[in-house]
């Protein structure tokens, strides 16, 4: 094959046979149940991601309407506890974790490398098989009763409440060696399976961002798997170690959670970041701006982002010094945060910004992660954070990052991909307004929280005072309305499934290597192996072709 | 080129045509090898972080109580531990030489080396149940003394001074200690008779407050080590039944040098679980 420039049918229109495309060359329930290849893999987990989403929202809004008036709403105290432990455990461990690296991972990684799959495809299967047993174990908690200690799981509370600790918490331990594995096919997948001509520096950036994400699942999620299983034979056998009743210490579990999970908060947001990448370069139609620091800084973020776990627990009785430290380094990963959002902000400088639906989802992105992100340098300040400590301040910091972050992120690179993984078009209107209205009721929900919080609305709480009451309702009414974005945005998605034209290769006019092959791909991603002598974001050689509604290399344009 | 443009329309299982085992997004043997080598090691780092909150855990305790250690480890077999030890080594001897019989293409060497590892690991798993019953049959389990497990509860059956190889190494202070206990005394004085008797050296034999802890420790890090075992000896049948067809060569031995590698890692975890447990004082 001439290794010149790319072959010719590389761009256009060519929609794939029957036989082609991977959502139609085998049928059947179990051809999809038992599927090696990626991009199957890839939508089961969205299935799974978004279900889990709905549910983990039906949660948050059960918590919110119960929160509309001081005292009794609609559910007892007991009820309410439950309700919000299922929230923060669905939304982190179903939907938060998995959603970006191992839906929409899996299905882009391999196609933007180049590569025919990840490197492991069985191991691939097995994570998923992985994360669906998990998730029946936090199904089977949820029925037989749902435990109400809080996502966290503390001691000693966790190991004397009555509730479903152990099913919820093996799932969750569970669902730590799907991440885990799916971590590993990716640092594995990146390192040996790059075409020639890919080297580390033309891999797009959101290739960076898993790769970062990929190493801290691996070094981390093992500390969660050991922690919830002592936590387990703690609650079944009663060995003593984090129990202080037969001499356990209960701090030492609150290390040993925050060791994974304060890594796990950057397994969240550092796909995002890559996503973001993706769509501000794409919709500039310009250069990313600093390539290297955004792709450096993602791995210095899974580095520093080790180092940073006490930052939870400066009222736990843990030393100054220890907090000192542990303060100053959290001040640190400011540093390479701040490094990608100015480097979004330089990208868009002088761009030719087109307001698509995933743009618009990215700017949302820009304006509430930098929100969450400059809060919480309050709470990684110990004479602050002892004021704000496990107060709503804290819950409005983490959803603005979260929520504002990793799942604005999350639904920019849905719609992203949405056609090249469905292989059609939705309607542009309703998601922007969809957009739109997520970002409006985002602010409204999470913004009074900060309010409150600053004032001593503590988190968790069933009850409160009667002057809190008007931030509470302004919270609750703009959780509702961020439900109407998200089932606007989720009809959209629907309909666009049964009617809409069927999508060009390269709608977007982006230039990695995802856009070459077709809307959707074939089974084996690519007709021919692709030469890649050209980086991640050259957009200058693509024009738009009106006839296929989508990009083509200037080479291949029709006049 | 235009052969694998063909391949790509063929369907899952389709392989290249230089080999069965072979996948088909690998270019080469080589290249499938490291690939999968890579794989393992990141594996491996993972499991030695699994393992990692444990041997903190064992850090802290031992720290904050030395003297639930001290007390403890005059019930441990350092004999049948010492054993173990080499019967693991022996082990990891002969998974390292599977490995080189397998890329050597020697069959008959391979299938033997993988029995004897299995052999060994069931030896392994054997000596561990004699001592853990041994241990329950003594009362030393974890669990508090009013818990409902029975089983497990720790009720120590016998002091310090009651076992034959402490009277063997300190005759005197097992004497003074027994006679002291024998008139009812309290702990504390026994704690004092028996220092007096060893010239003034506390050896620790009166059982402390929550002494359980050491033993959760202990069969939380050894039965996890054995589970690991268990795990080991399902991969070694497993290739034992395909190097039993000649599955493995020269160009394809990845599977059993992974195994070896796992394995190894289980072999260390217990050399250090080994002196952590066995050998303090």
């Amino acid at each position: 094959m001439a290794s010149t420039t790319t072959s010719p049918e590389a761009f256009g229109s060519a929609t794939p046979s029957t036989s082609e495309s991977y959502l139609t060359n085998e049928r059947g329930f179990l051809s999809w149940l038992l599927t090696l290849d990626h991009k199957r893999i890839g939508v089961m987990y969205l299935m799974g991601v978004l279900f889990s989403f709905a549910l983990g929202g039906f949660f948050a809004l059960a918590v919110r309407t119960e929160l509309l008036t001081p005292g009794h709403t609609v559910m007892e105290a007991d009820t309410y506890n439950q309700m919000f432990t299922l929230h923060g455990a669905v939304m982190v461990f179903l939907v938060i974790i998995p959603g970006i690296p191992a839906a929409l991972g899996n299905f882009v990684l391999p196609i933007q490398l180049g590569a025919k799959d990840v490197a492991f495809p069985r191991l691939n299967l097995f994570s998923f098989h992985l994360w669906l047993i998990g998730a029946l174990f936090l199904v089977l908690s949820m029925y037989l009763s749902a435990a109400d200690t809080g996502w966290t799981f503390y001691t000693p509370y966790s190991t004397t409440t009555t509730t479903a600790v152990i099913p919820a918490t093996f799932g969750a331990f569970i669902l730590g060696f799907s991440s885990i594995f799916t971590g590993v096919n990716m640092i594995v997948t990146i390192h040996k399976l790059r075409p020639p001509g890919m080297h580390w520096f033309r891999m797009p950036l959101f290739c960076w961002a898993i790769y970062a994400t990929a190493i801290m699942q691996v070094l981390a999620t093992p500390v969660l798997g050991i922690t919830l299983l002592m936590l387990i034979v703690e609650r079944a056998l009663h060995v003593g170690i984090f129990d202080p009743a037969l001499g356990g210490d209960p701090v030492l579990y609150q290390h040993f959670f925050w060791f994974y999970s304060h890594p796990a908060v950057y397994i969240m947001i550092v796909p995002a970041f890559g996503v973001i990448s993706e769509v501000i370069a794409a919709f500039s139609r310009k250069r990313i701006f600093g390539y290297k620091f955004i792709a450096l800084s993602s791995v210095a973020i899974a580095i520093l982002g080790f180092l940073v776990w006490g930052h939870h627990m400066f009222t736990s009785g843990q030393s100054v010094l220890a907090g000192t430290i542990f303060s100053a380094i959290s001040f640190m990963i400011a540093i390479p945060t701040a490094i990608k959002i100015f480097n979004w902000l330089g990208t868009m400088y002088q761009g030719r910004i087109f307001l698509d639906t995933p743009m618009l989802y990215a700017l949302a992105f820009l304006w509430v992660f930098t929100i969450g992100g400059v809060t919480g340098m309050y709470l990684a300040v110990m004479s602050t954070d002892v004021h704000l400590h496990d107060t709503y301040f804290v819950v409005a910091h983490f959803h603005y990052v979260m929520m504002g972050g990793a799942i604005t992120a999350f639904f920019a690179g849905l719609h992203y991909w949405w056609p090249k993984i469905t292989g059609r078009m939705y309607d542009e209107k309703p998601g922007r307004i969809g957009a739109i209205i997520v970002f409006l009721g985002l602010n409204l929900t999470f913004f009074p929280q900060f309010i409150m919080g600053s004032q001593g609305m503590p988190r968790r709480y069933y009850n409160y005072l009667e002057e809190f009451t008007i931030y509470h309702q302004l919270s609750t009414v703009g959780a509702y309305l961020m439900g109407v974005g998200f089932l606007l945005a989720g009809i959209n998605f629907y309909r666009s499934l049964r009617k809409k034209p069927d999508a060009p290769k390269n709608p977007w006019g982006a230039r990695s290597l995802e856009w070459l092959t077709t809307s959707p791909p074939p089974y084996y991603n690519f007709h021919k192996p692709p030469v890649v002598d050209f980086g991640p974001y050259d957009y200058e050689d693509l024009v738009f072709d009106k006839k296929l509604g989508g990009y083509v290399h200037k080479s291949e344009a029709k006049s | 080129m235009t052969d694998t443009t063909a391949d790509a329309h063929a369907g899952h299982e389709h392989h290249h045509g230089d080999g069965p085992h072979l996948a088909h997004h690998f270019d080469s043997y080589q290249h499938q090898f490291d690939s999968g080598k890579l794989g393992i090691w990141l594996f491996l780092a993972q499991e030695i972080l699994f393992f990692s909150a444990l041997f903190v855990a064992y850090i802290v305790y031992r720290a904050m109580h030395p003297e639930i250690f001290i007390w403890a480890h005059y019930f441990l077999d350092t004999q049948l531990g010492a054993i173990n030890t080499g019967v693991l080594i022996v082990s990891s001897l002969t998974a390292a030489w599977a490995v080189r019989c397998a890329q050597l293409g020697n069959k008959q060497g391979l299938v033997l080396n993988i029995a004897v590892t299995i052999l060994c690991a069931f030896g392994f798993l054997g000596i561990k149940y004699v001592e853990y019953s041994h241990k329950f049959h003594d009362g030393l389990g974890w669990a508090a003394k009013d818990a409902e497990l029975k089983w497990s509860r720790h009720d120590p059956k016998h002091q310090v001074w009651e076992l034959p190889g402490f009277q063997a190494k300190h005759p005197e202070v097992a004497a003074a200690a027994a006679a002291a206990s024998k008139e009812g005394k309290s702990d504390r004085e026994i704690a004092a008779v028996a220092r007096k008797a060893a010239g003034g050296k506390d050896l620790g034999i009166v059982q402390p407050a929550n002494s359980n802890t050491f033993f959760g420790i202990y069969f939380f890090m050894t039965g996890l080590h054995g589970i690991h075992v268990i795990a080991g000896i399902i991969v070694w049948v497993w290739l034992l039944l395909r190097a039993l067809k000649g599955q493995f060569g020269p160009k394809y031995f990845g599977p059993i040098d992974y195994a070896a590698l796992y394995w190894h890692l289980v072999d260390l975890i217990w050399i250090y679980l080994f002196p952590m447990l066995y050998l303090i004082h």
